[in-house]
């Protein structure tokens, strides 16, 4: 479904993603996961087109969409869920969800309809529905981030980091959540902090360290991997022998 | 003071008033879309009560007046096309110089084409002489004219940014533009239909006003700073604190000829100006820690 290749983007000079290749196929979930600055969020923000590469190649659905604007890559089918979850704060969360259905307003789709599906998913935006967005808690506020994406029938949405700063129990719900979209269909690129979490629903994982992609692989080899458990699992495997011993 | 003259002075005040909200109004759409304060607003104002004034000559009045606020909306998107919408990421600082520059590009062709001549639309309904009695006190037909226009424009505004659909999307630009571009809606189609919105309003109210205040090619500035300084006392951004900004404006204005010679008046709105950025920047009626939200 979408397929990279030695993509290079950045800041102006700052270059920050060197020579990036990989792939997603439909209907799985990929999660990406690296330390703070390792430039997931500038690869997310690439692929959805609001920042430009300077060389490679994306091609959704085999069309290269490097030089397609934001706009129409969301209307080809690939949503972002962007980090911060970025609420229009001051419109309310019914019209925070109708204007993520921006680009199907030509699909005549019925929009209670519409709503409603989400509100299924979400039952809590639903009692909601009328508090400004810049009001919710920041829980609620992932889940309408997510909502709004949804709302432009995606084939691929991408996540940036959906648990952060949220209780272990929302974590819980958002990734039964992210589950269930796989289920139903849909493809999901993930990149988050929780890197145990991410790799236990994940189908295969890309391990990004200062803008290259150093592993790669099935999401049960990731967990294994010492290198791994050692940088992003926060598991010492050398020592947890001693440790024991300690206790 | 007699209530009679007390009458009249509140009621050039509310004209006045509303004059400088729809300006301040017109500053505050391209504000909550851009971020940039538009100092070309007032020769929207002045193109639309010369344009009016111009095609009044082949076509009645309402027809004249329509077509002065299309043209003008149009050379709104222009602008906007021309010398804005292909900047990538421009500073605040390089916009507003910009926007400078296009208000005196704009007037400078306005003095080619109209002259130093003032003109002004005759009146809507009756003439100078003619007048409404309400309550007992005389007023120009004119004036309700200014006034209900006003009112409809503010009222069809708000209901605009709630209950269409493109007015949420401009909405939602203002609230955030990235998040806008995410959902796939074009943003900078946005900042140029925000340039035009602003030009047509501009040019309503330069049409509705002319026949009291008259229209020449160089009004644009003063009127720039008299909205300036309501959108600013209204906390920027907000169109319900901007009309009634406008109107304690044009109150203040108004009274002040009582304590203030007339040749001073102008200072009026500069003093108000500076002491609210001394003292409240963010509006008498903005919150310093909300004035980062954007609404109209
Ligand atoms: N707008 C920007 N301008 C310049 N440099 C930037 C910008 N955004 C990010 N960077 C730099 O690009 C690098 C990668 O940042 P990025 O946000 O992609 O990292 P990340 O992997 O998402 O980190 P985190 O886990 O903290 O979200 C960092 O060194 C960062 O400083
Ligand atoms: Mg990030």
């Amino acid at each position: 479904m979408l397929k990279i290749k030695n993509l290079e983007a950045g800041y102006g000079k700052l270059r920050v993603l060197k020579r990036i290749s990989m792939h997603i196929d439909t209907g799985e979930i990929v999660t990406i996961i690296g330390a703070n600055g390792a430039g997931k969020t500038t690869l997310l923000y690439t692929i959805a087109g609001m920042i430009k590469a300077t060389a490679g190649e994306i091609s959704l659905y085999n069309q290269n969409i490097i030089r397609t604007n934001p706009e129409s890559i969301v209307a080809a089918g690939c949503s972002l869920v962007p980090e911060g979850r970025q609420m229009f704060s001051t419109l309310s969360v019914k019209e925070n969800l109708v204007l993520g259905g921006y680009v199907q307003r030509k699909q005549k789709v019925d929009q209670k309809e519409e709503l409603q599906k989400i509100y299924d998913i979400f039952p809590v935006l639903k009692e909601r529905e009328d508090q400004l967005a810049g009001t919710l808690s920041g829980g609620e506020q992932q889940m309408l981030a997510m909502g709004r994406a949804l709302m432009a029938h995606p084939k691929l949405i991408m996540m940036d980091e959906p648990s952060t700063g949220l209780a272990p129990l929302i974590v819980k719900d958002i990734f039964a959540i992210i589950n269930r979209l796989r289920d139903a269909g849909n493809t999901v690129l993930l990149v988050e902090q929780n890197a145990k979490a991410a790799l236990a629903i994940a189908d295969r994982g890309y391990v990004l360290e200062t803008g290259k992609i150093i592993l790669q692989g099935p999401a049960e080899d990731l967990l294994n991997n010492q290198d791994v458990q050692r940088a992003y699992l926060g598991r010492d495997v050398s020592t947890e022998g001693a440790q024991c011993e300690l206790d | 003071m007699n209530p009679d003259l007390f009458f009249q002075y509140m009621l050039a005040g509310i004209t006045y008033g509303f004059l400088y909200a729809i300006v301040a109004i017109g500053f505050n759409i391209i504000y909550n879309t851009t971020g940039i304060i538009n100092f070309a607003q007032g020769e929207f104002v002045m193109l639309g009560g010369m344009f009016a004034i111009t095609l009044n000559n082949i076509l009645p009045l309402p027809l004249a007046i329509a077509a002065a606020v299309v043209i003008t909306m149009l050379i709104g998107a222009l602008l906007e096309i021309l010398f804005i919408r292909w900047l990538d990421n421009p500073s605040v600082l390089r916009m507003i110089i910009i926007t400078i520059g296009l208000s005196i590009l704009i007037r400078e062709l306005a003095l080619h084409f109209w002259g130093e001549t003032v003109f002004s639309l005759p009146y809507f309904t009756g003439n100078e002489l003619s007048t409404v009695s309400i309550l007992g006190a005389k007023v120009s037909p004119q004036v309700l004219w200014v006034i209900g226009v006003s009112i409809i424009m503010v009222t069809a505004l708000s209901l605009f940014f709630k209950f269409t659909f493109t007015g949420q999307q401009m909405r939602a630009c203002a609230a955030n533009r990235l998040a806008a571009r995410l959902c796939g809606i074009n943003a900078k189609n946005m900042v140029t239909f925000s340039f035009m919105l602003s030009a047509g309003i501009g040019a309503v109210a330069g049409s509705v006003i002319s026949p009291i205040t008259y229209t020449q090619y160089d009004i644009g500035p003063g009127l720039a700073i008299k909205g300036f300084t309501v959108a600013i006392l209204g906390g920027l951004g907000n169109s319900v604190a901007a009309v009634i900004a406008g109107l304690l404006l044009g109150l203040i204005e108004s009274f002040s000829i009582i304590v203030i010679p007339l040749a001073f008046q102008e200072a009026v709105s500069i003093s108000i100006l500076l002491i609210i950025l001394f003292v409240r920047p963010h509006g008498l009626f903005g919150r310093s820690d909300t004035a980062s939200l954007k609404e109209f």
